[in-house]
C-alpha cells in the first residue's frame, strides 16, 4: 500500500510538472501545417523552414502541429488559442472557413493565415502572385525545351493552381509563340496533394506526349514529377521550396513562393498588420531559385531574358493574367 | 489440452478482465514504441489521460468524439445480432451528409429545434438506404455483405467528392466544402448551455447517441423483432421453419445499422462543422467494429468502450501538444496499437484466461469442500 502511494505521489508530481512545462509555453506563437505535413519538401516545408528560421533569429520558442483532417481545423485553432498561443499561424487555402468562426471567439488572439483571405480584425490574410512567378518559370521551361512542349502538373485541381498553371502558360508563351502546353492535375481532394505516384504517371504520360519540361505546383505529389523527371532525363521544374538539391542536374528550378519569409515574419507579434497583404516579385515574395545545383542549367542568355520578364512585369510594361480574378485562363 | 474442452469465462471476466488485459497491453506496446523513438512513455501517458478528461474542455471534446463511435458501435452490433457484419459503417456516415445538407441548407432559416429532427430523418434515410442496398443485395441474390458494405465504402467516397466539389460547393470558394449554415440556423453547442464545456464541439446529437442506446436495448431484448433478428443470428434454419422471412429481416436489420451510422453525419455536419466537408468520418464506421466487439454488442458496453475511444482520439490529438516530439504519425500509431488490441486480437488472452480459471476453480472447489467435510466430521 505504501509502495503504491509513493508511486502515486511521483505520478502526482509528474502531472504537476508537466503542467507547469505546459504554462511556459503560454503565448508561444503556433504553426499549424496543412493536410500534405510537415516534411512534404514544398508547401508546408516552407512554413516549417521559416519558423525554423524565426527561432533561431529570435530565439524564441514556437509550438506547431499537422492537421489530420479537414474536420479537425476549428478544433486545432480552438486549442492553441486558448492555451494563449498568439499569433497562429497557418498555411493553405482551405483554412478560411474555421478561421472565420474562430477569429470570432477569440478577438484578442492574432491569427495569420497565407493563401486564403478571412475579413476580420484581428487575422492577416497573407496572398502571393503565383501567377507572376509561375509566368518567370514558364518562360525558362520554353526557352529550355528542345521539342517545343512543355508539363505542368497541379495539384488539387482548384482556383489557386490553375492560377500558376495560368501565369506558367502566359510565361511559356511570351518566350516561345509556338510553345505547347499540357496541363493535368492529381485530383480533386485534398489526397492530391500527397500523392506522387499519380503526379509521377502523369509525368510519364506528358514526356510520351513530348514534352520535356514539366512544372509540378503539386505541394508533396510533385516529388513524383521530380523523380520521373530525373529517371526519364528530362527538366522538371520545383514549387514553393528551393527544390533543385533534390536531383541537381535534372530540376531546372524552382518558382519560388516564400512562404517560408511570410511565416518567418508572421511569428513576432510585432509585424502583425490586420487585413491584407500581397507579396510579388518586388516584395521578392515570389521567384525563381538559381543556385549551385542549377547554375549550369541556366545559361546566361537564358537568364538574361527572364529577368527582363521580371523587370517589364515590376514595370508594368507585362501584365499577367491572375486566373483567381475571373476564373478563366486566356 | 484442446481448446475444445476450455470451459467459457464467467461473465465479469469475460465483460470486464478481458478487455481490462487487452487495453493494458495496448498501452504496454504503445509505451515500447513510444521509447523507442527517445520519448517519455510515462509522460505520453499522463498526456493522453489529461487530454482526454483534465477538464471540461477535454471531457466536451472525448464526448463529441465519443459520439461518433456510439452510433457506429451500434450500427455494427445491431447488424451483428442478425449474423451480419456490417464493414460499411464509414461510407455509411458519409454519405448521410448529403441527406443532412440536403435539408439544413434550404431550411436554414428555421430555428435549429424545427430543423434537428428533419436532419435526423434525412440523415437516417440517406445512410439506411446505403445499409439496404447491401442488405438487399444479401437477402435476395446472396452478395455477401461483407464484400458489398466495404465496396459501397469506396462508392460513397466517390460520390461525396463529385458532390462536395462540383455540386455543392459554392463559386469563389478554394476549400472543397459546400455553403455554410446560415448562424440563425445552427444547432447551439452543448457548451452554450453547459458553460463547463467551453466551447467545444459536443452537442445535442450527444443526447440523439444515449437515446439510440436505449433504444436499441428495448428493440433488441425486448420486441418481437429483436427476437427475431437475434434468432436469425443463432440460426437461419430455425427462423425459416418457423415461418420468418429472413430476407426481410436482413433488409430491415441493415437499413437499421445504415441509418444508425448515417447520424454521425448528423453531429458532423449539423452539429459541429455547419457544412459538409471531406472526410469528416475520419475512419468513425471501422473504430465502431472495435467498439462494438470491446462492448459484447451490448448498449452499456457500446457506451463505454465509446467514452474509451473517444478519450483516445481526443487524448492521442493532445499528445501532438504536449510532446511536440510526436508526430501526428505516432499518434496514429498509439491509436491503431489500441485498436488492435482490444477490437481485432480481443481473443488474445482468452484461453490463456480459460486455463487459468480451469486450473484454479477446481483447486478453490476441492478446498471448499474439504474445509467442509472436516468441519462436520468434528
Amino acid at each position: 500500500m505504501n509502495f503504491i502511494s509513493k508511486h502515486l505521489g511521483a505520478l502526482a508530481a509528474g502531472v504537476a510538472a508537466s503542467v507547469l512545462v505546459a504554462g511556459a509555453a503560454f503565448a508561444d506563437p503556433a504553426v499549424i501545417y496543412d493536410l500534405g505535413g510537415k516534411f512534404d519538401k514544398s508547401f508546408n516545408e516552407a512554413a516549417y523552414n521559416g519558423a525554423e528560421a524565426w527561432k533561431k533569429e529570435t530565439g524564441g520558442t514556437f509550438t506547431d502541429l499537422e492537421l489530420q483532417n479537414d474536420a479537425q481545423r476549428e478544433q486545432a485553432l480552438r486549442r492553441f488559442a486558448s492555451q494563449g498561443a498568439n499569433p497562429i499561424v497557418m498555411a493553405g487555402f482551405s483554412w478560411g472557413t474555421a478561421l472565420g468562426t474562430v477569429a470570432a471567439e477569440f478577438p484578442d488572439t492574432h491569427f495569420v493565415v497565407i493563401d486564403a483571405v478571412v475579413d476580420a480584425p484581428n487575422v492577416q490574410s497573407i496572398i502571393f502572385d503565383e501567377h507572376t512567378g509561375s509566368f518567370l518559370v514558364g518562360a525558362i521551361a520554353a526557352l529550355k525545351s528542345q521539342t517545343g512542349t512543355v508539363g505542368f502538373v497541379g495539384g488539387m485541381d482548384v482556383p489557386i493552381i490553375h492560377k500558376f498553371y495560368c501565369g506558367y502558360a502566359q510565361g511559356a508563351k511570351a518566350a516561345n509563340p509556338n510553345v505547347k502546353v499540357i496541363e493535368n492535375y492529381t485530383g480533386t481532394t485534398p489526397a492530391a496533394w500527397n500523392d506522387p505516384v499519380t503526379a509521377g504517371e502523369l509525368t510519364k504520360a506528358q514526356f510520351d506526349a513530348g514534352a520535356d519540361v514539366v512544372f509540378a505546383a503539386a505541394g508533396g505529389s510533385g516529388l513524383g514529377v521530380l523523380q520521373a523527371a530525373a529517371d526519364a532525363g528530362k527538366f522538371s521544374i520545383g514549387v514553393d521550396s528551393n527544390q533543385n538539391y533534390l536531383h541537381p542536374g535534372s530540376v531546372l528550378t524552382s518558382m519560388l513562393k516564400r512562404v517560408d519569409v511570410a511565416v518567418q515574419n508572421s511569428l513576432t507579434d510585432a509585424n502583425f498588420k490586420p487585413g491584407l497583404t500581397v507579396l510579388g516579385l518586388k516584395e521578392n515574395g515570389v521567384g525563381y531559385a538559381l543556385d549551385e545545383h542549377n547554375q549550369a542549367l541556366i545559361t546566361e542568355d537564358i537568364k538574361t531574358a527572364v529577368d527582363k520578364f521580371s523587370a517589364e512585369i515590376q514595370s508594368g510594361a507585362i501584365t499577367v493574367h491572375d486566373y483567381t480574378v475571373d476564373n478563366t485562363c486566356p | 489440452m484442446s481448446s475444445a474442452l476450455l470451459k467459457p469465462l464467467p461473465r465479469w471476466a469475460d465483460v470486464v478482465l478481458l478487455p481490462l488485459l487487452n487495453l493494458a497491453l495496448a498501452f504496454v506496446v504503445s509505451g515500447l514504441v513510444v521509447l523507442a523513438i527517445g520519448q517519455d512513455p510515462l509522460a505520453a501517458l499522463n498526456a493522453i489521460v489529461t487530454g482526454a478528461f483534465g477538464n471540461g474542455y477535454n471531457i466536451g471534446y472525448t464526448l463529441y468524439y465519443s459520439t461518433n463511435f456510439m452510433f457506429t458501435g451500434l450500427a455494427v452490433a445491431v447488424a451483428a445480432h442478425a449474423g451480419l457484419f456490417n464493414i460499411g459503417g464509414n461510407g455509411q456516415a458519409y454519405i448521410a451528409g448529403l441527406g443532412v445538407i440536403a435539408v439544413a441548407l434550404p431550411l436554414q432559416f428555421l430555428p435549429w429545434w424545427i430543423t434537428f429532427p428533419i436532419a435526423i430523418v434525412a440523415g437516417a434515410a440517406v445512410g439506411g438506404l446505403w445499409g439496404f442496398i447491401p442488405g438487399w443485395l444479401q437477402a435476395k441474390r446472396g452478395s455477401h455483405v461483407v464484400i458489398t458494405t466495404i465496396m459501397f465504402n469506396f462508392i460513397a467516397a466517390a460520390i461525396m467528392v463529385y458532390m462536395v466539389v462540383n455540386v455543392l460547393k459554392p463559386a469563389g470558394i478554394l476549400a472543397p466544402e459546400s455553403a455554410m449554415i446560415a448562424p440563425e440556423g445552427r444547432m447551439p453547442k452543448l457548451g452554450a448551455f453547459i458553460p463547463w464545456f467551453k466551447n467545444t464541439d459536443v452537442n445535442f446529437t450527444l443526447i440523439l447517441a444515449l437515446i439510440c442506446l436505449v433504444g436499441a436495448y428495448f428493440l433488441i431484448w425486448h420486441t418481437r423483432f429483436g427476437f427475431a433478428m437475434r434468432a436469425l443470428g443463432q440460426n437461419p434454419t430455425a427462423t425459416r421453419y418457423a415461418g420468418m422471412s429472413n430476407s426481410r429481416i436482413i433488409m430491415i436489420v441493415m437499413t437499421m445499422s445504415g441509418a444508425l451510422a448515417g447520424m454521425v453525419a448528423v453531429n458532423q455536419v449539423f452539429g459541429v462543422q455547419y457544412r459538409l466537408v471531406l472526410d469528416y468520418v475520419a475512419d468513425a464506421g471501422f473504430v465502431g467494429i472495435a467498439v462494438a466487439l470491446m462492448g459484447r454488442n451490448h448498449p452499456v458496453g457500446i457506451l463505454l468502450a465509446a467514452i474509451l475511444f473517444g478519450a483516445l482520439y481526443q487524448g492521442g490529438n493532445e499528445l501532438q501538444y504536449v510532446i511536440p516530439g510526436l508526430s501526428k504519425e505516432m499518434v496514429v500509431v498509439i491509436q491503431a496499437l489500441v485498436i488492435l488490441f482490444t477490437g481485432a486480437m480481443e481473443g488474445l488472452f482468452r484461453p490463456g484466461l480459460q486455463r487459468i480459471f480451469m486450473a484454479l476453480s477446481p483447486r478453490q472447489k476441492a478446498g471448499a469442500i474439504e474445509a467442509n467435510s472436516v468441519k462436520s466430521g468434528g
